[in-house]
């Protein structure tokens, strides 16, 4: 299982690595915020508070659209040309996921580089924390996004995708803070696990590690990923996926 | 090499898509699966190459039972599919040593092998183009490739001819006929045209509304002078060709 994981991953990254532009593409969204809405943010708030939100963005839109790599795969039978091999089904999923994960981490630095010009100034260790947890988030999101593009229709998962992740970036307080936010919204936000993660993220750029919000969003960010690796390989273990 | 017993699959929906097969391969024959469309012919194959559980039945393939061996089942045999499976944007020299690696090749062992198999099937110096740059012939003959790396037993072909002209499909039946001559392979494939059936095969399972309703070497089954064609129509009422011109598959 290790090995088949290795060997899908490797030809994965090889395969990203090649598609420069893709990668740069998948974080426009997140950089544009921050270059064109940042400095107004910044005029009441501090580039630690944003740049969390900005990076859960970009998990949610980059790792969120996934899946839309397995419609091609799924469509053009390599999919299935690689079920009829001995490997693993949860090496199938596993070496996919940890493919995107090259490409979030790449992204994130990208992201974060771009911030530190603008201003953001946190702590080392703050960051590196911050760093696994979007990793895991992501790793998670890849896989809820592959089970969702195998199980509903391929023409749908686009535009049903890009839309769906607006409100859960909108609702995790990504732009601005819940805690603006009249009751009833901040009350449906914390119905978002992603509000959890963004708000751990903002404790830890700020240099406070052990909060209640950092431990919360640890705990959900775990939680994200196991449900979703269940889910990622039960769909993967489906005969007709 | 494929021994089925009451093999049945039954969709959600309550579609019986096929009922009660049993059939029996023997060891390096070419055995032609013969049906109109809706047949069952795809579910069956999908079936037996692991991809697909059969509502009830059971079957041994390549040895092994197929339910509680799949894994045994996949590492020998080798499977394309009606669509095949390859990328038209990607070089397919990547692609095929990974699918020898997902066989349990090393890289090395799975780029020798991928050289091997490409002179076999006239593909050599083609490893480096894209996948969307190839003729409907070598396309195909790649899509047969990938599924050979691992040097099968049993092949199962979904329809290896469909949509090709006449000079590439007498050129990969002559392919197919040298894997069972130089390795013994024995080769399953669905089919809608009689002349590959009569021309490849040395014997033929007509199935129709997912029952086996003949079953014979061509020449049996073409007595008293008629074409399969002719057997065809008789068996099920129904004339292959036209099928195949009504869904635009050719005949």
């Amino acid at each position: 299982m290790l090995r088949d994981t290795w060997v899908l991953f490797r030809h994965g990254v090889g395969v990203t690595l090649r598609q420069k532009v893709g990668i740069i593409f998948g974080a426009i969204q997140p950089l544009l915020f921050l270059v064109l809405f940042g400095p107004i943010f910044t005029t009441f708030g501090t580039w630690e508070t944003l740049v969390p939100g900005l990076i859960i963005q970009l998990g949610l839109m980059s790792m969120g659209l996934a899946g839309f790599g397995i419609v091609f795969e799924k469509r053009s039978g390599v999919l299935e040309r690689m079920r009829v091999t001995p490997a693993s089904r949860l090496a199938l999923l596993l070496g996919r996921v940890l493919n995107n994960a090259v490409t979030l981490i790449l992204q994130t630095l990208l992201l974060l580089a771009v911030a530190f010009a603008f201003g953001l100034r946190a702590p080392a260790l703050g960051l590196a924390t911050g760093f696994v947890l979007v990793v895991v988030l992501g790793l998670s999101l890849a896989a809820l996004s592959y089970a969702v593009a195998l199980t509903m229709n391929e023409q749908l998962f686009a535009p049903v995708m890009s839309t769906a992740v607006i409100p859960l970036i909108l609702l995790s307080g990504s732009f601005l803070p819940m805690s603006m936010a009249p009751g009833w919204l901040d009350a449906l936000s914390h119905l978002s696990p992603f509000r959890y993660v963004v708000e751990a993220l903002r404790d830890l750029f700020h240099g406070h590690y052990l909060t209640g919000t950092v431990g919360a969003g640890v705990a959900v960010t775990v939680v994200l990923a196991v449900v979703s690796l269940i889910i990622g390989t039960r769909v993967f273990n489906r005969e007709n996926a | 090499m494929i021994k089925t017993s009451g093999l049945s699959k039954t969709f959600d929906g309550g579609v019986e898509a096929v009922r009660d097969l049993g059939i029996s391969v023997e060891p390096g024959e070419i055995v032609g699966f013969l049906g109109p469309n809706g047949a069952g012919k795809t579910t069956t194959m999908r079936m037996l190459t692991t991809l697909l559980r059969p509502t009830s039945g059971t079957a041994t393939v390549a040895g092994h039972d197929l339910s509680a061996d799949a894994k045994e089942v996949r590492r020998r045999i080798g499977y394309v599919s009606q669509g095949g499976g390859i990328l038209p944007t990607v070089p397919l020299k990547g692609e095929l040593e990974l699918q020898g690696m997902l066989y349990g090749l090393s890289r090395r062992e799975s780029a020798a092998r991928a050289g091997e198999v490409l002179a076999g099937l006239d593909l050599s110096g083609l490893e480096n183009s894209l996948g969307g740059t190839l003729s409907g012939g070598r396309r195909r003959r790649f899509d047969i490739a990938f599924a050979l790396l691992h040097d099968p037993a049993l092949l199962f072909l979904d329809e290896p001819t469909t949509g090709l002209d006449p000079q590439s499909r007498a050129n990969l039946w002559d392919h197919i006929r040298a894997l069972r001559q130089e390795k013994g392979t024995t080769v399953f494939l669905t089919t809608h045209y009689l002349d590959e059936a009569d021309a490849l095969c040395d014997r033929l399972l007509i199935i129709d509304h997912g029952r086996i309703v003949a079953e014979g070497a061509p020449a049996e089954l073409k007595t008293g002078g008629r074409t399969l064609d002719d057997v065809f129509l008789d068996i099920t009422g129904r004339s292959l060709r036209e099928e195949s011109a009504l869904t635009g598959k050719g005949a």
